[in-house]
């Protein structure tokens, strides 16, 4: 086999992660890593000191051009946990808003000693863009850009399946929604095949799938009722406000009638399926609120579990 | 250098050494890999009435810095409170001192002890750090470059074995 003469941008010469700016692209070993490593930082948030001292006297500078707390806050909490120094610049409110580009804004960081870059950015490529301009001691990881990726999100997503299903290579993971306009959907799907699950369907009505996602390595469907059959997980996806009465959609009572996770329509996955939300939800227009704060419902232990990928990543990184 | 002596006949030794100093507040943690091994014959041989704990202390290394975190980290389970216990941390081999430092500094993040004895199988010199050995059941020369480890084989028997270190 020729070997790609292009290196993978989060990769440094040994193969190691650098970077973390996609699940696409990595090797199932760095995924694994990760989701290995998650586990005893999992442990060190139920300990009297939840706290270890890997990252002290390192700088987490958590950059957000867009708005997003609970992302932020569970960065933060992770970097806090690890020791580190965290520094939250709301960007979108303040230099950008002077005229100042993204490259300058990190030249300025890194001017003040940082370490890790945690990047969230509403164009696609945005980490890409940093990564390729920081300090070879300088690590860069995305927490969303665009409609492109959302790396950790999707590696807490994998980390709460093994965690509740063991196996990965006999699942059958059901993405619901609007695949189009998530990031969250193409970083799992990425992590979901690289893994080795043999079924992975999305479930959407045509105008919010996108064209050739069966390219990605999964099936569609246009109906509940066929897409959740047996399916083992069923992940919903958030349904932005801003696409409930667009043109895409006729309203959100509609979709929530062909598409909204009910028990009605649970019940056709199996019996001990999981239901999984990367929040912030909306009850009653994908989810209802019985399903949502069912006994398949593992929506909140997601939350506790992306600390400690998060955890994971950042010492990973920020050791290559 | 001297001989490598056998592991298992090692044991009842440090077991009876050790069980002279059980209080009712005992417990014994081991370390990753081959010092909880070693715990797990200990622990039975001692009786002890609170299970065992297992430690592994990548997130406490001092080399974080120049090697980064450690592949496959094992989750450290401390299955007691540590406040006030008289503790027996295990390892196979004792050498530089460094993950007998981290082991300390993680226990302290779980309680306050009330004492902390550190029994190993093997004692090779090369301290670096003021650390000593209150159980040790051989002391030994290994030369730097070398590395002195314990390995189980699949029947459980433990022995003490030296290779190039990586």
């Amino acid at each position: 086999m020729q070997r790609s003469s292009v290196r993978n941008p989060q990769l440094n010469a040994n193969g190691e992660l650098q970077h973390l700016l996609s699940i696409e692209g990595l090797p199932r070993e760095v995924l694994l890593q990760i989701l290995d490593t998650a586990e005893p930082f999992a442990d060190v948030t139920e300990r009297e000191v939840k706290k270890v001292p890997l990252l002290r006297g390192k700088s987490v500078f958590n950059l957000f051009f867009e708005n997003s707390t609970r992302t932020r806050t569970t960065f933060e909490i992770a970097a806090k946990r690890l020791s580190a120094d965290v520094i939250n610049l709301n960007v979108s409110v303040s230099s950008t808003s002077k005229g100042e580009s993204l490259l300058d804004t990190v030249a300025n960081l890194s001017a003040m000693q940082a370490d890790v870059f945690v990047v969230r950015h509403a164009s696609s490529g945005a980490p890409y863009l940093v990564a390729r301009h920081v300090k070879p001691h300088e690590h860069v990881i995305n927490a969303g850009d665009g409609r492109h990726a959302h790396p950790t999100q999707g590696l807490l997503d994998l980390y709460t399946i093994r965690h509740y299903k063991k196996d990965f290579t006999r699942l059958t993971v059901a993405i619901v929604g609007d695949v189009l306009h998530s990031r969250v959907a193409r970083s799992l799907i990425h992590g979901l095949t690289t893994l080795g699950v043999p079924e992975v369907r999305v479930i959407g009505p045509q105008t919010l799938l996108p064209a050739g996602v069966e390219a990605l390595g999964v099936r569609v469907f246009h109906q509940m009722r066929a897409g959740l059959a047996d399916a083992d997980v069923v992940v919903m996806l958030r349904l932005q406000s801003e696409r409930m009465n667009g043109p895409l959609l006729p309203s959100a009572q509609e979709y929530f009638k062909h598409y909204g996770l009910n028990a009605e329509k649970l019940a056709l996955a199996r019996r001990d399926a999981i239901v999984m939300h990367p929040g912030p939800m909306n009850r009653g227009v994908e989810i209802d609120s019985s399903v949502a704060d069912g006994p398949h419902s593992v929506i909140l232990p997601q939350v506790t579990f992306g600390i400690a990928v998060r955890m994971a990543v950042m010492s990973i990184v920020a050791g290559n | 250098m001297s001989d490598i002596p056998d592991a298992e006949s090692l044991l009842p030794g440090l077991a009876a050494e050790l069980k002279a100093r059980v209080t009712p507040a005992t417990a014994m943690v081991g370390l990753y890999t081959g010092g909880a091994w070693l715990a797990e014959r200990l622990h039975a041989m001692l009786g002890l009435a609170e299970p065992l704990g297992l430690m592994d202390i990548a997130f406490y290394r001092d080399d974080y810095a120049k090697q980064g975190l450690k592949h496959d980290p094992k989750r450290t389970r401390i299955p007691f409170d540590v406040g006030g216990r008289d503790l027996l941390l295990v390892d196979d081999v004792l050498y530089t001192g460094r993950t007998v430092r981290a082991a300390m500094n993680e226990l302290f993040d779980y309680g306050r002890p009330r004492s902390i004895a550190l029994a190993v199988l093997a004692d090779r010199g090369g301290r670096q750090l003021p650390i000593c050995a209150q159980h040790c059941g051989a002391q030994l020369q290994v030369p730097e470059g070398l590395r002195l480890r314990l390995k189980r084989a699949a029947d459980g028997r433990l022995s003490l074995e030296l290779e190039r270190a990586a």
